[in-house]
């Protein structure tokens, strides 16, 4: 039987494929996915890396595997493409606004932030009170992509997906 | 010319995983929980280059002539796969290379000591590693210039850290004061080699590859001024630059740093976690 795959069915499929730390956000909400092609039962899936360590990339491929497995197509090759670098900015709307829901306060500055001035805090709202008297605690977090902040007004804590 | 490549490309990616597991060595022991996973998560991402990295010159090693590849190397353990015929991976590069294999300079395998020591030597590195990797982006290798692009923008982070922890040591009490500028002295030796380039970055330079480590050099000493003068600190004296690692030739410390980091792969070879 001869299955014919589309660009599109492939990219629906990759909606049920999501971060496995940020179980909200799938990978398209990421803007990971760099892009699809297709040859007969073969589909290759570009994805670029958000942070080089990132333990979550070797089990998001291992995902899109799986996935793409289980709607019938035989053969998936992933390849990891580094440029252009992954940026906060290549993030849906959509996914901004699901980790605001999720209690995570989204990246909002524009990123091409390589820079190394000191002391640049950037205002990050509360996601819960959405007060803008908030302090940061550090700028590294559980994860590669998150830094630690504190809200004064509603004093609790909270986790910022910092931009990249 | 493709030798050199790779030994400019194992120079990186050699600097990137003694870094990275230096600064490892502190999870677990930080001395506050935020600045544990702090310096956890920069360790991470010098692994995560180091991988980039390795991939990359096990790629040029295996595109070598055949004959051209027994003489890479010097390490027993990697030799007996390369005479076998075997095609290297990243792992073989980081687990079966002596250390007089290891290309990284001398400064990031100097031991973590206390935490001013640990800054010192992230400091010195992070400033370089800015300007260096800001530099490789326009690398003739394209390659090398994604994970230059990759990388830079993680880098900027832990410069910033680094930096901020300088500044609020220096700025400190008497005793933090103290601990830092001395930690800086003591480190300042190591720092010469990083903008020093070896015979096979000169041999390179024509194709346009590497970085012209002339350009980092005012870069890095404006930058560490910078950030020393606002810690209240003094620049260390001028004093010998010690060199070698970028040749091979290492301190005592590298041999301890691997000792741990390959114990598993040669007790166990081709185990797999």
């Amino acid at each position: 039987m001869e299955i014919v795959f589309t660009e599109n069915q492939i990219l629906d499929w990759l909606r049920s494929v999501t971060d496995p730390e940020v179980p909200i956000l799938t990978i398209l909400d990421l803007g990971i996915v760099r892009g699809v092609t297709l040859a007969g039962h073969e589909v290759t899936v570009v994805i670029t890396p958000t942070y080089s360590g990132c333990p979550a990339m070797d089990v998001i491929a291992m995902n899109i595997r799986m996935a793409l497995l289980s709607h019938g197509v035989r053969k998936v090759n992933i390849e990891n493409q580094l440029s252009p670098a992954w940026t906060t900015d290549w993030m849906s709307d959509e996914g901004k606004q699901k980790l605001q829901e999720y209690g995570i306060a989204p990246p909002r500055r524009s990123s091409g932030l390589a820079s190394p001035a000191l002391f640049d805090d950037e205002l990050v709202p509360c996601p819960r009170c959405g007060s803008e008297h908030t302090e940061l605690t550090s700028q590294f977090g559980p994860t590669s992509c998150k830094s630690l902040h504190r809200c004064l007004s509603c004093l609790e804590p909270f986790e910022h997906f910092k931009c990249h | 010319m493709n030798q050199q490549l790779l030994f400019y490309t194992l120079q990186l990616a050699d600097n990137a995983l003694i870094n990275g597991h230096r600064l490892s060595e502190w999870c677990g022991h930080g001395p506050v929980l935020e600045q544990d996973i702090a310096i956890s998560n920069i360790a991470l991402d010098h692994l995560g280059r180091a991988r980039s990295l390795y991939q990359y010159a096990a790629e040029l090693f295996n595109a070598l002539p055949p004959e051209e590849r027994s003489t890479v190397f010097n390490s027993p353990a990697l030799q007996e796969k390369v005479q076998m015929g075997a095609l290297l991976d990243e792992d073989d590069l980081a687990y079966l290379r002596d250390g007089w294999d290891f290309r990284n300079v001398l400064l990031v395998e100097q031991p973590n000591e206390d935490w001013a020591f640990t800054i010192a030597r992230s400091f010195y590195f992070d400033v370089h590693n800015f300007y260096f990797f800001e530099a490789l982006k326009s690398s003739t290798d394209k390659m090398l210039a994604s994970i230059a692009e990759k990388s830079l923008k993680e880098i900027a982070y832990h410069l910033r850290w680094s930096s901020e922890w300088v500044i609020r040591l220096g700025d400190g009490t008497d005793e933090s004061h103290q601990r830092m500028q001395n930690a800086l002295n003591e480190r300042w030796m190591f720092t010469g080699e990083l903008n020093t380039p070896a015979t096979f970055e000169l041999n390179l330079q024509e194709t346009g590859a590497p970085v012209d480590l002339g350009i980092v050099a005012p870069r890095w000493m404006q930058k560490v001024t910078e950030v020393i003068t606002e810690a209240t600190l003094k620049l260390p004296a001028s004093t010998w630059m010690q060199q070698g690692g970028k040749n091979g030739v290492h301190s005592e410390h590298l041999g301890y740093v691997l000792a741990e980091l390959q114990f598993m792969q040669r007790a166990y070879p081709d185990m797999e976690w």
